[in-house]
């Protein structure tokens, strides 16, 4: 097991150094999508490990998330590039201090 | 009354000793016939104060033209009941001579109730008929005294409302009511002295005469205060029959808070600064207020409360001392300063320092005290009025140096001016000298210090008084440009020689010794003093050293050109004499220098202490969230590497806890 668990961390890490990193809009959201992925391969493996169904039925619940959040996060970075012609997150940083 | 009759047993087991079985007991009899009238006699001067403070703005000037005839016909009435009261008072045996009126429940909070009670003894008596009789004559005088104010309207519900609280001092049967009388009094002191406000000096004489009376106060409401505590009651009745239980410490501090009291309202030393700034009154109100009554309230106060001060050897010590020194104090000033209404301020302060020394003698001095009050009460408000009636003549200039020989443009004003004149100095027959010449003679019966201090107090009386007299009447002419005096009005010399006829004739009081009887129920039966020099041989002594003032104040200022400027190489003592004895000075710098760098200090702390604390913590806040904030900038990877590290920070804290 503890392969798929490495895989998953493996997976996870370059998700998140993807979000740190990168700047075009649509790559961050693959990084996202990349992380609650391998969270999904994690918690498949640890359902499998404890031999019930808990893991799954949360991995389930973090698709239907994930659908959801992947139609509004693709509408907005549609709205922010028709407006601006770009699709840099450092350039959507006017809300600060 | 229960509280009374169950204390009465306990009273008669002190008579052991033989001073406390003298001091009587306050037991008033029910208020029945014309007794029952007794609230009335304060109700009447207080409708007429509503009447023209609040009536008179709603009627829009309509008031003007009857307002002050209405304030004078009320006292008037007040007048008339306390002589129908008296006269049914002398038909009565001497226990029944004490009346009570419980009127209603004025507050009560758990045990401590207090009634709105009037007491009417022979000592209120003789009060209410100096009050109200020589307050409507000034009344009468003020028609015409204020005859071209144009707030005349204001100024007698000023003086009915000074009037009522009057009455309800003397009146009152109880502390806290007296206390609401003193205060009463004080306002209205307040407010006279300060009636032509628009000078800045009379502004500020009612302010400091206000201030000081507030220090006094504060005694009184101690001495009540601790009177509670002790007695449980605050009426004279409750306290009078008690008082044998109290141990002497305490009534010793409450015969101390009370005179603290009495020297604030006084004018005694050390709190007698205000009286001679009073004087930016109006000169009726420097009359009735400022001689003839309501600074005679210390007076009253100590004589009515003898019940504690005959209990309180000591405190009776420090009443004889703050006595004399005040009246050779305010003899001293009498003597030096130049403006007519001041000499007699200070002859005022004098004067009743005489009757705080006769009070403070003890039994024997108590009718004396009340008897010089009254026979003072006339011949200063006489001598005041008629120091009106110059001013009046004199376009309002107060200064002696630019009177003189006005005898002959002013002969009634003189004629009745030299009554109170003789009176005061004590010249054989007038009521001064029978009542001074008591208070001498009752005084060297008890400390031959004390009674020479009495004595010489005497002979400068004759000094400063003939000094006025001379400078005023006599000497040449020394007006100032465009001044004709001219003789006053006949409603002003009216109540002026009605006043100097009392002068004359007060000393009939004591003939057959009928004040002391009369005012046996209140004050006690002295017991029999041997004097250490024949009576007649004091009377003697007391005209003499009076003629010495008299004839050196000729000598000094009769033979001499009066300059018409106070010169200036003057000595020491003149100096001194004419700034009040540094009362002032004495004032500033042990009260109000401290007390302003008192405030300054705390002044300071305040804006640099404490605000700076307060200021200093906001600023220091305001700067570390003016960095916190660069935080938010903006972008959106930024606050992703923060929430990493914040979810790394977790599981390491987890890890440590679990593998710990």
């Amino acid at each position: 097991m503890n392969e798929y668990i490495i895989l998953s961390a493996i997976l996870f890490s370059i998700g998140a150094i993807g979000v740190l990193v990168r700047r075009n809009a649509l790559v961050v959201f693959m990084c996202v999508e990349l992380m609650l992925n391998s969270c999904n391969l994690a918690l498949v493996t640890f359902a499998k490990q404890h031999g019930n169904l808990d893991g799954q039925v949360a991995a389930f619940f973090v698709m239907v998330v994930a659908a959801a959040e992947v139609v509004i996060g693709l509408a907005i970075i549609m709205t922010i590039f028709r407006s601006r012609r770009s699709a840099s997150v450092d350039d959507a940083s006017l809300l600060k201090y | 009354m229960t509280v009374l009759y169950a204390a009465l047993p306990s009273l008669t087991n002190l008579a052991g000793s033989e001073e406390v079985a003298k001091i009587p007991v306050v037991a008033p009899g029910a208020a029945d016939g014309i007794f029952a009238l007794m609230w009335l006699v304060i109700a009447l001067p207080l409708l007429g104060a509503v009447i023209l403070l609040v009536g008179g703005p709603l009627m829009k000037g309509r008031m003007e033209s009857w307002g002050h005839l209405l304030a004078t016909a009320l006292p008037v009435g007040s007048f008339g009941i306390s002589v129908a009261m008296l006269v049914s008072l002398l038909d009565r045996s001497e226990e029944e001579r004490q009346v009570g009126q419980h009127l209603f429940t004025w507050f009560q909070t758990g045990s401590f109730e207090v009634g709105l009670d009037l007491l009417y003894d022979p000592l209120a008596a003789l009060f209410l008929l100096l009050i109200t009789g020589v307050g409507s004559l000034i009344h009468v005088y003020s028609i015409g005294y204020m005859e071209h104010d144009p707030r005349r309207r204001r100024f007698f519900g000023y003086l009915n409302l000074f009037v009522a609280a009057m009455l309800t001092l003397i009146l009152a049967g109880n502390y806290v009511v007296m206390f609401l009388g003193w205060e009463g009094v004080g306002l209205a002191s307040y407010l006279l002295i300060g009636f032509w406000q628009h000078k800045h000096s009379a502004a500020a004489a009612s302010k400091k005469a206000f201030v000081i009376n507030r220090v006094g106060d504060i005694g009184l409401a101690l001495a009540i205060a601790l009177l509670f505590v002790t007695f449980g009651t605050s009426s004279f009745a409750g306290i009078s029959a008690a008082s044998g239980e109290a141990t002497e410490s305490t009534l010793t501090v409450v015969g101390l808070l009370l005179l603290l009291g009495a020297c604030g309202k006084s004018a005694q030393v050390p709190l007698q600064a205000w009286l001679l700034d009073a004087m930016e009154g109006p000169t009726p109100v420097s009359a009735l207020i400022h001689a003839a009554t309501m600074v005679t309230a210390g007076v009253y106060l100590v004589v009515r409360s003898n019940f504690i001060f005959e209990r309180a050897p000591h405190a009776q010590t420090v009443v004889v001392i703050v006595a004399v020194v005040t009246l050779l104090w305010g003899a001293v000033i009498g003597c030096a300063r130049d403006d007519i209404k001041k000499v007699l301020a200070g002859s005022t302060m004098s004067q009743i320092g005489y009757m705080m020394l006769a009070a403070g003698l003890g039994v024997a001095g108590y009718p004396f005290a009340i008897f010089h009050l009254l026979t003072h009460g006339f011949f200063k408000a006489n001598m005041f009025l008629g120091a009106g009636s110059v001013m009046h003549a004199m376009d309002d200039d107060v200064n002696m140096r630019h009177y003189g020989a006005l005898s002959k443009a002013t002969p009634i004003t003189f004629a009745t001016f030299a009554m109170g004149y003789l009176a005061i100095i004590g010249f054989p027959g007038f009521s001064g000298f029978w009542s001074k010449d008591k208070i001498i003679e009752t005084a060297l019966a008890e400390n031959w210090i004390v009674g020479l201090c009495a004595l010489i107090g005497a002979g400068v009386t004759g000094f400063y008084m003939t000094r006025l007299m001379l400078m005023t009447f006599f000497t040449k002419k020394r007006w100032a440009q465009g001044v004709h005096p001219h003789e006053s009005p006949a409603v002003m010399t009216g109540p002026l020689i009605a006043l100097a006829a009392l002068s004359v004739l007060g000393g009939v009081l004591l003939l057959g010794d009928w004040i002391v009887e009369f005012l046996a129920p209140v004050t006690g039966v002295a017991s029999e003093h041997e004097p250490p020099l024949p009576a007649i041989v004091i009377t003697l002594l007391a005209v003499g050293v009076v003629a010495i003032g008299v004839a050196a104040a000729w000598f000094l200022v009769g033979r001499h050109e009066v300059p018409r400027e106070a010169p200036q190489d003057v000595s020491f003592a003149v100096r001194a004499a004419r700034a009040d004895l540094y009362g002032d000075a004495i004032n500033d710098s042990l009260v109000v220098g401290p007390g302003k760098s008192l405030v300054g200090g705390l002044t300071t702390m305040d804006e640099h202490g404490v605000d700076g604390g307060v200021e200093g913590g906001a600023s220091f806040m305001a700067g570390l969230s003016g960095r916190l904030r660069r935080v938010q900038n903006g972008f959106v990877r930024s606050y992703a590497l923060s929430v990493l590290a914040g979810a790394l920070l977790i599981v390491l804290a987890l890890l440590v806890v679990n593998f710990s």
